[in-house]
């Protein structure tokens, strides 16, 4: 912002050297990718799905150009990533997610998740986790609310919960599941079930999505493959989903081994929910996710080590959100630790390194700062002392 | 607003003492003169919402008693004509005898705290004695999670568990079944609470508070129950 | 000191809008955070506050001279303790509800960094009527900003505003709003409304004098 100069020179540091893929590009083909899981969604639950996908993206749209306008903010609204956030974001919602409900999440998603950090590239969490968050913690009966999947019709009329009202408690859907022969408890996702009844889906029904009138999200194996798409075009790092479901892949088997009773197998714990679908494209998100490799692998097997203890030990069924949140949070820390030592330099001579890192002696100044003429004082050493003080 | 409105001089112990004390002294007079003021409307107040809440769980109820059932098995009555409410004997459980127009016990009341979701969930439960039953319950603290764990007041499943059988076991020493809350729809006999989904650990913490206090409280005074029939 | 009324009007507004406590100075965060859930709520932790600081700013001027500077602290902690239980048993006598709702957060007005603040900086200095009018300025700004901050948390987190249903029946309370989280957010909400107000107002000034 601000006068440019006439001749416009632009002073950056390294690297100078650019590649040729822009932001803007690599965000269109994760739409593109999306498209097909979106498909499918729709699909399962007919024309609510396709409406909450719209009204979603398009208050995350509308909330970006919002911000983008008032200043102070990276990147425009054509660069597609808000579209990301709120297709992600409906993916994640109940279908029958009331409208006005899904609209606040998207509000919240775009201002709360990224515009308070300045935009896309600096936000710390993923912004369509974050508008998840809120609307948990806001409604969280509505968001614990699911209904079957293909259920006749459903290309004709609308979950009744989706046209609620603005402001007012969703409609109950129990009385039009009654009509269609279905009782209350067909609306439980396949993990709620475990978690309250006790009663474990087959994990092969849950891999494709397709049998019966599952309470679930979009197949498994297509956003795998829509996954595999962009790792193999290398839009994202196929160590982070590879590392979350090894992680929670290992963690469960474990745990099975332990106690096969207490405990479900493996395979439903890695097909339902949306661990497949927060470990291919939430925790993926470029801006949230550490850059070095072994970064990758530690965050990944922090966010899959977290799901299964949530969904086991705490009083949700599901933890993929909070997993991967908190994994955001963590990594800076986990970029920190898993610097790549640069070449010529030893593990050794790092560890000498840092241990003599920034130390401040005890100063008298320190103690008291009650005389106003007080001065902190200079640092006695340097963190990479010359050997050898030069000469003057 | 500078620095230089107090002078840069030092002061003597003395001085210092004195004006503390001064100062000290000066509170002092009016915080006793506060809690003169206000001691008798405070008193009142907390009269009127025990009465309150004790109206509430024994609806017929006109005037209330409150009594304290000692450990060796004698009833005291306490507050006016009776013990002084510090006097009460040690491991004494305090309760309150609910009576109607007529002067008749309609009912008794007593708290139980049990540990809810983020908070001790504080109620008042109603035992009626001439059926053995705890016929309901009013919330005195808690801090549930509003429009999950504050349902218990409004549920209409969890309310229909009332009222709750709570007769004693033969010897008169326990009650014949422990009050239990179980997984919501699974209610089968008169001394279960029909938890609320979503609600379990705040449907729990109502159980195990009726449960606990009417251990202790039940045995102590139904065989002396024809000491409170009438009301002092 | 003389002042006018037109700086002693201004040194009142100073503590609701410049200096305000709670969107400006940013202090007494605690009771604004966790008593905020209903705007009742709020205004009584607003007028309680109100009370103790300006009863102690008052006795404090009142003293100023008498006060040592070696022990000025410890004196205002024991003025300030003295009127926080004045009002603990006032709000007693009051309402045992409101007392109840209210909670810890009354003793702990004795903690709460604008009364000593406001004693400190301002009151150990000046005279009787400035320390008035300076007072009930900071209180009047702390409780506009208890109370904007209960009203929006009430109105969403229950529906009601001072207990009147404003959406009927079918509402839907945003039950974070009710949570220590929800109050973040709306005083978040509300220091961006301020500062871009600010903001705009700094710009209008500055084109207004490049134009002069």
């Amino acid at each position: 912002m601000g006068g440019r100069p006439i001749m416009s020179i632009e002073i950056r540091s390294a690297p100078h050297i650019k590649g040729t893929r822009t932001v803007e590009q690599i965000m269109r083909h994760v739409v593109w990718s999306l498209l097909p899981v979106c498909a499918f969604f729709v699909f399962q639950y007919g024309l609510s799905a396709l409406l909450s996908l719209l009204v979603v993206t398009v208050s995350c749209l509308l909330t970006e150009r919002f911000f983008v306008r008032q200043g102070g903010q990276s990147g425009d609204i054509g660069d597609f990533s808000a579209i990301i956030t709120g297709l992600l974001l409906a993916l994640s919602l109940p279908p029958g997610f009331p409208l006005w409900m899904g609209a606040v999440a998207g509000i919240v998603a775009i201002a709360l998740g990224k515009a308070l950090f300045g935009g896309i590239g600096f936000n710390v969490f993923n912004p369509a986790l974050i508008g998840r968050a809120f609307v948990q913690a806001a409604f969280p009966q509505a968001i614990a609310t699911y209904t079957p999947s293909f259920m006749p019709g459903r290309f004709y009329e609308f979950i009744p919960s989706s046209m609620t009202l603005p402001l007012m408690q969703p409609v109950s859907v129990v009385e039009w599941l009654k009509d269609r022969q279905f009782d209350a408890l067909a609306g439980a996702t396949p993990l709620a079930k475990w978690k309250f009844e006790g009663v474990l889906a087959n994990a092969d029904d849950l891999l494709t999505s397709l049998s019966g009138h599952m309470a679930v999200g979009p197949s498994p194996i297509l956003i795998l493959l829509c996954g595999a798409y962009l790792a193999f075009r290398r839009f994202l790092d196929w160590r982070i989903p590879a590392a979350i479901l090894g992680s929670a892949g290992l963690t469960a088997w474990m745990l099975f081994a332990l106690n096969d009773v207490r405990f479900p197998n493996p395979f439903f714990m890695l097909f339902s929910g949306g661990l497949i679908l927060g470990a291919v494209y939430m925790a993926t998100d470029m801006a949230t996710s550490p850059v070095t490799p072994k970064g990758m692998w530690v965050y990944g097997a922090l966010i899959g080590l977290l799901t299964v203890i949530i969904r086991y030990y705490s009083g949700l069924p599901e933890g993929v959100m909070y997993a991967i949140l908190l994994a955001n949070a963590a990594t800076p820390l986990i970029e920190k630790i898993t610097q790549p030592t640069p070449f010529g330099k030893g593990v050794l001579s790092n560890i000498g390194r840092q241990k003599k890192g920034a130390s401040y002696p005890l100063h008298s100044g320190y103690i008291s700062r009650e005389d106003a003429s007080a001065e902190t004082p200079k640092k006695r050493f340097l963190p990479n002392k010359p050997k050898h003080p030069p000469k003057e | 607003m500078t620095s230089a409105a107090i002078p840069p001089q030092t002061t003597s112990a003395v001085a210092m003492i004195r004006t503390l004390g001064l100062i000290a002294a000066l509170c002092g007079l009016i915080i006793v003169s506060a809690y003169q003021g206000t001691y008798d409307a405070v008193q009142e107040n907390k009269r009127i919402a025990v009465e309150r809440a004790v109206f509430k769980v024994i609806p017929t109820a006109k005037s209330i008693v409150e009594y304290a059932a000692a450990p060796i098995g004698t009833i005291v009555k306490v507050g006016a004509g009776g013990t002084a409410p510090n006097a009460v004997p040690e491991g004494a459980v305090k309760f309150y005898a609910g009576y109607d127009a007529s002067g008749k016990l309609s009912g008794i009341a007593a708290e139980g705290v049990a540990k809810g979701y983020s908070d001790n969930v504080r109620i008042l439960y109603a035992y009626d004695p001439a059926t053995a039953m705890i016929s309901g319950f009013g919330v005195v603290a808690m801090r549930e999670t509003p429009g999950i764990g504050d349902k218990i007041l409004v549920d209409k499943g969890f309310l229909a568990s009332f009222p709750l059988q709570a007769s004693l076991s033969a010897d008169g020493a326990i009650l014949s079944r422990e009050i239990v809350t179980v997984k919501h729809g699974s209610k089968a006999n008169p001394w279960e609470i029909d938890a609320i989904t979503g609600a379990t650990i705040t449907s729990r913490a109502v159980g195990r508070a009726i449960n606990d206090s009417a251990k202790r409280l039940l045995p102590r005074i139904v065989p002396r129950i024809s000491e409170l029939k009438e009301q002092p | 000191m003389t002042l006018t009324s037109v700086t002693r009007w201004d040194e009142f507004m100073e503590g609701i809008w410049r200096q305000n406590p709670l969107f400006v100075m940013v202090l007494g965060l605690c009771p604004a955070l966790a008593v905020t859930v209903s705007a009742v709520n709020a205004l009584s932790m607003g007028l309680a506050t109100t009370f103790v600081l300006t009863c102690s700013c008052v006795l404090v001027s009142l003293l100023r001279k008498l006060i040592p500077k070696e022990v000025r602290i410890a004196t205002y902690i024991v003025i300030i303790a003295t009127f926080v239980t004045v009002v603990d048993y006032l709000i007693q006598a009051v309402s045992l509800a409101l007392y109840d709702a209210l909670g810890a957060f009354i003793q702990l007005i004795v903690v709460n960094c604008i009364i000593l603040g406001r004693a400190e900086a301002h009151a150990s200095k000046n005279p009787l009527l400035p320390t008035l009018i300076n007072a009930l300025g900071m209180s009047a700004g702390f409780t506009i900003g208890l109370f904007a901050l209960g009203s929006v948390r009430e109105i969403l987190g229950a529906g009601t505003f001072f207990g009147i249903p404003l959406f009927g029946p079918d509402f839907q309370p945003w039950v974070v709003m009710v949570l220590p989280p929800g109050g973040f957010f709306v005083l978040g909400a509300w220091l961006l409304i301020f500062a871009a107000i600010a903001r705009r107002k700094q710009r209008k000034l500055a084109e207004a004098t490049q134009n002069a």
